[in-house]
């Protein structure tokens, strides 16, 4: 894997990701030439969860992750719902985009001050003008940012306290609905949590109205906001983010996939497709997992999710991560916000990527413009609960059946499959957003996401080194123990 | 000011879970809480500024003697496998499985805390055929003796504290470990599986709204039903050994106000019930794993008497998504 005048460095472990991750890098000149991405945790759900009852899987995969949580129990809930054919209430719809997006912006919010901004506060960064504001109110631990951020934080998922008993781990999302009915004075607290959010996100994070942040539809009028706005931690980002020309790092395959996000009365709020220079239909049969470069065994050829098989083999030299490679009609995928938003046609995320594709700066941005266009839709679905109607349909399961879920998770599309016989599970397979990002090379030798972002960066030989690199795999938000799970 | 309580917090095979609910501490936040009981958080996976070679320096700095470590906390299952290599999990950028660098640090920190019934007992990742050969700290299961063995005290001269809980109350963690940091907590604070007794020595049951059910058996017979889980629904709440219905999650929700069964998940084993989670094993009707401490005649005695005197507001509510009777209707209308 190396050549003569190249050399070689491992890194990791890198923090601030959720889970456990290794990096190795080929530099030649200053230059990264290539990059491989480990994954190295294992678990192993997919053989947990072979042969337990089906209902069993909304106590098993939540647990896969406790920050996408409530993200595998809608997946779970789904495949669930597929297999016996039914399609939730209205109120357990509603109920479970509530609590779905009360995890994704929570998550959103964290990877923004706790994950990703603390990196600008680091001394690598001391000979720049901005760094005396961005340490004193971003640095780990002790900057002030984080002391304004977890109680908001913590606040908003009162919201999960009302509806899902609590967050992480609920078992209250179901196939037919949720288990937690509400009555009107709960609805009051359900809106008046959520516009506390607001107001937060208002004053600290945008210094101005949701709405106007949703409104932008260029990068122009972008620039124009961050002008206006100064004071606020977005404005922030965004300078730091020409300041060191975030928007030139980070560049991937720009091919985006979404699933499709908070499901209501058969239509999503964003809806899903693929991103190929153009917006395309998704065709899920056309969803593979190799593991040609994984250190896994059995399966010999790419299958898809029903029919793949999660069993571990030998770490030896053809493999190099325990993540498996998926691919859609054997391209390479980038998933998250940003592609969300480039499949929806947020006009601001469309003209962002058409000038610069997806990179650290963008990706960012598209997670933060989240936060503007979710928050007011929350308040709508609150408004809509009927307290005196039901939250959850009865249902049953048959013996033999399939289904599969497939949901949006913070940082991406998260889908479940589910196969059912003699009333047990027969298979499950779990392709998780992180392990569409940072999966390994495939058959074809095709790098994974992150691999791609990583090449071509300059990196040198000083010690910002690391801290570009850091800033790449965090703009992803990678959710290691989903990777693998 | 008296010197910092040192705290280094791993992750290895769970979910992280633990790590986001400490995070939804209140009143106050998990930083300030840190800050006021004056514990040093050396590092965290999810919160520090360290990443690689600095991370790796602090851990050598540790096993070295020249950084002081008071606390230990570990989240997550100690993956063994494959073979007993422990490859399941290597710490990255280190080259080693983390099961050596875990069992070599708690040679060195005052008290070692397992974080989550994972890193206590096994847990979730435990389930099934136990693909990744996980264990606890201490505990394999319900047998004591696993990475480290049965009798192993840590320098501090207690056994391995296990935080257990899937995931945990943010205060369970942050109030343990002030009491350590204080010189607070001795293995009498602790129960049979070495969990603090503060929040073990109380029952799921206790303070949950649906104890009126309970108390006449008018039981819910699916999801979203307003009666007792305990009888259809799988509900081990009788039995639980925690604090959730009195303490209280995320402002004011816990697994039973959320309208699903406590699935014990403070106990070793909960992962493999033995049937589905969520519904009760019966035998001739009547549920297996009654209260552990009443005599089951008295209970199905009890039981019977208590089904033929429970009111109609009750009977209705109990397989109702919402009240339809209220309390005091002279002759239970329905509404």
């Amino acid at each position: 894997m190396s050549s003569g005048s190249s050399t070689r460095r491992i890194l990791g472990p890198f923090n601030r990701v959720e889970g456990d991750l290794e990096v190795h890098i080929e530099v030649e000149q200053g230059v990264i030439v290539k990059a491989w991405v480990n994954s190295p945790l294992f678990r192993g759900f997919e053989q947990i969860l072979h042969g337990k009852d089906p209902a069993d899987a909304l106590v098993y995969t939540p647990r896969i992750c406790g920050i996408c949580s409530v993200s595998q129990s809608v997946a779970a809930a789904q495949a669930l719902a597929a297999s016996m054919d039914i399609t939730p209430c209205p109120n357990g719809e509603l109920a479970t985009n509530l609590i779905l997006a009360a995890e994704n912006l929570a998550d959103h919010l964290t990877h923004f001050y706790l994950f990703f901004m603390p990196d600008f506060a680091r001394e690598n960064y001391s000979n720049k003008s901005w760094f005396n504001e961005i340490q004193n109110r971003f640095k780990a631990q002790t900057g002030k940012a984080a002391r304004e951020v977890l109680p908001a934080r913590a606040s908003f998922l009162h919201l999960t306290g009302i509806l899902a008993g609590k967050w992480p781990h609920s078992l209250a999302i179901q196939p037919g609905g949720t288990t937690r009915p509400i009555e009107s004075q709960e609805k009051v607290r359900l809106l008046t949590t959520i516009s506390a959010f607001r107001v937060f996100l208002q004053e600290v994070l945008f210094d101005g109205e949701l709405e106007q942040v949703s409104a932008l539809t260029t990068e122009k009028e972008l620039k124009e906001w961050q002008e206006q706005h100064p004071n606020s931690d977005f404005a922030r980002f965004l300078n730091i983010a020409d300041d060191l020309a975030l928007s030139e790092l980070g560049g991937a395959s720009d091919n985006f996939l979404s699933y499709g996000a908070y499901q209501n009365e058969g239509e999503h709020l964003f809806k899903g497709g693929v991103w190929q220079q153009q917006a395309q239909a998704l065709n899920p049969d056309e969803i593979t997992e190799d593991i040609s470069h994984s250190w896994m065994n059995v399966q010999v050829e790419p299958k898809h999710p029903y029919f793949g098989i999660t069993i571990p083999g030998d770490m030896d030299d053809t493999g190099y991560s325990w993540c498996k490679s998926p691919r859609l009609n054997k391209q390479v995928m980038e998933v998250g916000a940003i592609s969300r938003q480039m499949i929806d046609g947020h006009k601001l995320i469309r003209d962002l990527v058409s000038r610069s594709g997806a990179n650290v700066r963008n990706r960012v941005i598209a997670r933060l413009l989240e936060l503007a266009l979710v928050v007011p839709e929350m308040e709508k679905w609150a408004r809509q609960l009927q307290p005196k109607e039901a939250f959850c349909l009865p249902a049953k399961m048959p013996d033999e059946a399939q289904g599969a879920g497939m949901v949006e998770a913070a940082r991406g599309s998260l889908g479940h499959w589910l196969r059912i016989k003699n009333g047990r599970i027969l298979n499950y397979q779990i392709i998780a957003p992180t392990t569409w990002n940072f999966s390994p090379r495939d058959s074809d030798d095709k790098s994974g996401a992150l691999e791609l972002a990583l090449q071509n960066t300059y990196v040198g030989e000083d010690k910002n080194a690391s801290v570009i690199i850091q800033h790449i795999i965090r703009s992803f938000d990678p959710c290691m123990v989903c990777t693998v799970h | 000011m008296n010197e910092t309580f040192n705290i280094l917090w791993l992750q290895s095979g769970g979910c992280g879970g633990c790590s986001m609910s400490v995070l939804n501490a209140e009143q106050p936040d998990f930083y300030s809480m840190l800050q006021l009981n004056n514990i040093n958080l050396l590092w965290h996976p999810s919160l520090s500024e360290a990443s690689a070679d600095e991370f790796l320096a602090l851990i050598k700095s540790i096993e070295d003697g020249n950084t002081r470590l008071d606390g230990l906390c570990i989240e997550g299952s100690l993956m063994r496998g494959p073979n007993g290599t422990g490859h399941f999990h290597m710490l990255a950028g280190s080259g080693r499985p983390m099961i050596d660098v875990v069992e070599s640090l708690s040679k060195k920190a005052k008290y070692t805390i397992a974080v989550g019934s994972c890193a206590a007992f096994g847990g979730i990742t435990m389930s099934g055929p136990n693909p990744g050969d996980a264990c606890g700290l201490q505990y394999e299961g319900k047998q004591a003796g696993a990475l480290l063995d049965e009798n192993w005290s840590s320098p501090g001269e207690l056994p391995v504290i296990n935080i257990a809980g899937c995931p945990t109350h943010p205060n369970w963690v942050t109030e343990t470990i002030a009491q350590l940091a204080m010189g607070d907590l001795a293995v009498e604070d602790l129960d049979s599986f070495n969990r603090p007794r503060s929040y073990t020595d109380h029952l799921v049951h206790h303070g949950c709204p649906r104890n009126e059910y309970y108390e006449f058996k008018a039981s819910a017979e699916q999801p979203s039903d307003q009666g007792c889980m305990m009888e259809n629904m799988g509900c081990l709440g009788t039995q639980a050994r925690a604090d959730c219905n009195t303490r209280l999650w995320n402002g004011e929700g816990s697994c039973l106000r959320g309208g699903y069964a406590c699935i014990n998940c403070t106990a070793a084993e909960f992962e493999e019930p033995g049937h589905s989670f969520t519904q009760t094993p019966k035998i001739a009707g009547i549920p297996v794993g009654l209260p552990t401490d009443m005599p089951k005649a008295w209970f199905v005695a009890l039981s019977s008497l208590a089904k033929a005197a429970t009111p109609k507001r009750l009977r209705v509510n109990a397989t109702s998504d919402h009240i339809r009777v209220s309390p005091g209707q002279k002759k239970d209308k329905e509404s």
